[in-house]
């Protein structure tokens, strides 16, 4: 029972985790991207076509990536060379996902692929209880596990990660140093949207092999508050993820097994947790050092430095 | 050859509608190739859409009844961008607005059509006000952040809505489909001409007359502009900033609270599964487009209705799914951004010495 729950908490971790992880680094940018939710369908969509047409699962990842990198890269562009809006820019993106997803998805709904098989882990899945559930997944959980600290080493203990935080903290300063800020800005929204469209890979190929339209079912949002709980921090951002994971398992093991609480009421947990999460949150930024990007969601023009 | 970017003056008047015009043609034209994309011809595709919408009497008062929910949720999210509050939780406030219309509606035994409306208006003014109050008060006391907070309560109201129509609320002849018994004629919107152009419409109006005057003419819309241009003036002129917070949310939840009362008492006659192909999210749009000014929210909801009518053209002619309306405001959006940006700067061309 508890290996079960353990279980489906990753499985369902997993995506919001890529997801958050993206949104982490574009935000460390200096810009908001929300248009995640349309990205996370971009990707699901490329990446269940791409597999279907090629019967490639690796190429199916490869294009989910590279697709929704490309489509995040929309809103990278409109918000450094055009100086727009980032709230509504990703909203924009994330109705345009939305939108053109559930268009050409059409041919898709009802068709199936073979999905990822997990991975036994020798030994380490013999551990009691907790073997089984941890080290026996598909490999896109533990590549998701693996980014968690390539992501956080790349942050903090490199050149491209300290000019790439300058950028999101004071834009100003860093064009100084001769930093090419757009760039950064550029990349980070490209690699960042390429993760959430990852996360939609993951639901589309391994969650539920299959293509239902709007199937991120809100995740991009939740992903997006997940990165204020989790303090701009990508460890953080694993507990976080799965801790939505845990409240979506236990919600639908309580549906299993047959419960008289109504699935609608059920099914409102996430959000309700995840509200309750970012208000916990919010009250201990205020209170101590924010560790918020400075220039988060500010313009960036040259000819405003001082 | 190099390109370089240089600020203008803003281009203002007759320049700065075409920019826009020559802009939502340019998504429009993108558009037409996704279009091509899925073999629909665009330009058949577009000649439908103005068909339908615009080349009737009946086209048009469909296009007005789409219009109806645009406006009262536009302006409500108009009213919350005039303190830079990102309310983008309209769809979900909606939702409880026709929540707590029908709650009177479907509850309460009361033979006067006056007073079953008023009383179904205040419900559902007293229930999407108060959604809204929620991230509101968390705003004005915790600072917590009301994009987020507004936007995940939408899918908890959809899901409240589909909790009742799916269970206590289900009709008993309504052949297990999810929706609620039908409203009694009293708790129904009069129509007219023989359309489907109800009260509501009115309503909505009235509403926007009522938004111009307190924003535009009111001490207090004054207030509220300052707090949104500075708050930190507003708090050294003494203005209460935490109060006016909450007081526009719930103001900002009830406009689009209204847009759920009209659509059931003026249109759907019931609570049901998906009242709303995503007012509330166009609202958005239309309040960015309007640049909060209440006529502009009128104007840009009219052509959004058109979008919208369109596009249930384009879902019976062409068989493409709703969600192409999305398509088309999202690219819309994009181009818009686009269009500000020249209508204040401008590339020139310079040679490399």
């Amino acid at each position: 029972m508890i290996s079960i729950i353990i279980d489906a908490t990753i499985r369902a971790g997993t995506s919001i985790l890529y997801a958050t992880l993206g949104e982490i680094i574009i935000e460390r940018s200096g810009i908001i991207n929300l248009g995640i939710e349309g990205l996370m369908l971009i990707g699901a969509l490329s990446g269940f076509y791409t597999t279907y047409t090629t019967g490639s699962l690796f190429l199916g990842v490869i294009s989910a990536v590279l697709i929704a990198g490309i489509a995040g890269l929309i809103h990278g562009i409109l918000c450094t060379y055009f100086k727009g809006n980032q709230i509504v820019s990703g909203l924009a993106l994330t109705m345009f996902g939305i939108g053109i997803t559930a268009v050409l998805g059409k041919k898709m709904v009802g068709q199936t692929i073979e999905g990822f098989k997990r991975i036994e882990i020798p030994f380490l899945s013999k551990i009691p209880v907790i073997g089984n559930s941890i080290f026996n997944q598909d490999i896109l959980v533990y590549l998701s596990i693996v980014l968690v600290f390539v992501i956080t080493f790349v942050l903090y203990k490199t050149v491209w990660g300290l000019n790439l935080r300058t950028v999101g903290e004071n834009p100003y300063a860093a064009d100084v140093a001769g930093i090419n800020v757009t760039a950064y800005k550029l990349w980070a929204t490209f690699i960042g949207s390429g993760l959430a469209g990852l996360g939609g890979a993951y639901l589309s190929l391994a969650y539920t092999p299959l293509w239902i339209e709007n199937m991120s079912a809100g995740r991009g949002w939740i992903a997006v508050a997940l990165v204020i709980f989790a303090s701009w921090s990508c460890k953080r951002a694993l507990f976080g993820a799965y801790f939505f994971g845990g409240i979506s398992a236990i919600q639908l093991r309580l549906q299993a097994m047959g419960t008289t609480i109504s699935a609608h009421i059920l099914q409102m947990l996430p959000y309700i947790f995840t509200i309750v999460v970012l208000i916990i949150a919010t009250i201990k930024l205020e209170k101590g050092y924010s560790s918020q990007p400075e220039s988060l969601g500010l313009v960036y023009d040259r000819e405003d430095r001082k | 050859m190099k390109f370089k970017v240089l600020k203008k003056p803003p281009v203002q008047g007759y320049k700065s509608f075409l920019t826009t015009l020559f802009s939502v043609i340019i998504a429009l034209l993108i558009s037409g190739a996704f279009l091509m994309l899925v073999d629909v011809n665009p330009i058949s595709a577009y000649k439908d859409m103005l068909i339908e919408s615009l080349g009737s009497f009946y086209g048009l008062t469909e296009t007005l009844v789409k219009t109806t929910p645009l406006i009262l949720c536009g302006l409500g999210v108009a009213v919350a961008f005039r303190m830079q509050l990102w309310n983008i939780g309209a769809e979900g406030q909606l939702y409880m607005g026709a929540f707590g219309a029908s709650l009177v509606a479907l509850h309460l035994n009361v033979e006067s059509h006056f007073v079953m409306i008023t009383l179904m208006f205040l419900s559902s003014i007293f229930f999407g006000g108060l959604w809204a109050l929620i991230p509101g008060a968390l705003k004005a006391i915790y600072n917590v952040n009301e994009t987020i907070v507004t936007l995940l309560m939408n899918y908890i109201a959809i899901l409240w809505v589909d909790f009742l129509v799916y269970g206590a609320w289900k009709d008993p002849k309504g052949f297990n489909f999810p929706l609620s018994a039908e409203f009694s004629s009293a708790a129904r919107l009069s129509e007219y001409f023989d359309t489907r152009l109800h009260t509501g419409f009115f309503i909505a109006l009235v509403c926007a007359l009522i938004v111009y005057l307190l924003i535009e003419k009111t001490i207090w819309g004054y207030e509220i502009k300052v707090i949104g241009s500075n708050s930190k003036a507003a708090a050294y002129a003494g203005i209460n900033i935490k109060k006016n917070i909450m007081l526009v949310m719930f103001i900002s939840g009830a406009l689009s609270a209204i847009a759920g009362f009209s659509e059931l008492a003026g249109v759907q006659h019931r609570l049901q599964h998906a009242i709303s192909p995503g007012y509330g999210y166009t609202a958005i749009i239309i309040a960015w487009l309007a640049k909060r000014s209440a006529l502009g929210v009128v104007l840009v909801s009219f052509l959004m209705g058109v979008l919208f009518v369109g596009g249930d053209s384009m879902q019976i002619y062409y068989q493409l799914p709703v969600a192409m309306v999305s398509v088309f405001q999202g690219l819309i959006l994009f181009s818009l951004i686009v269009a500000e940006f020249f209508k204040e700067h401008k590339i020139i061309m310079v040679k490399q010495q």
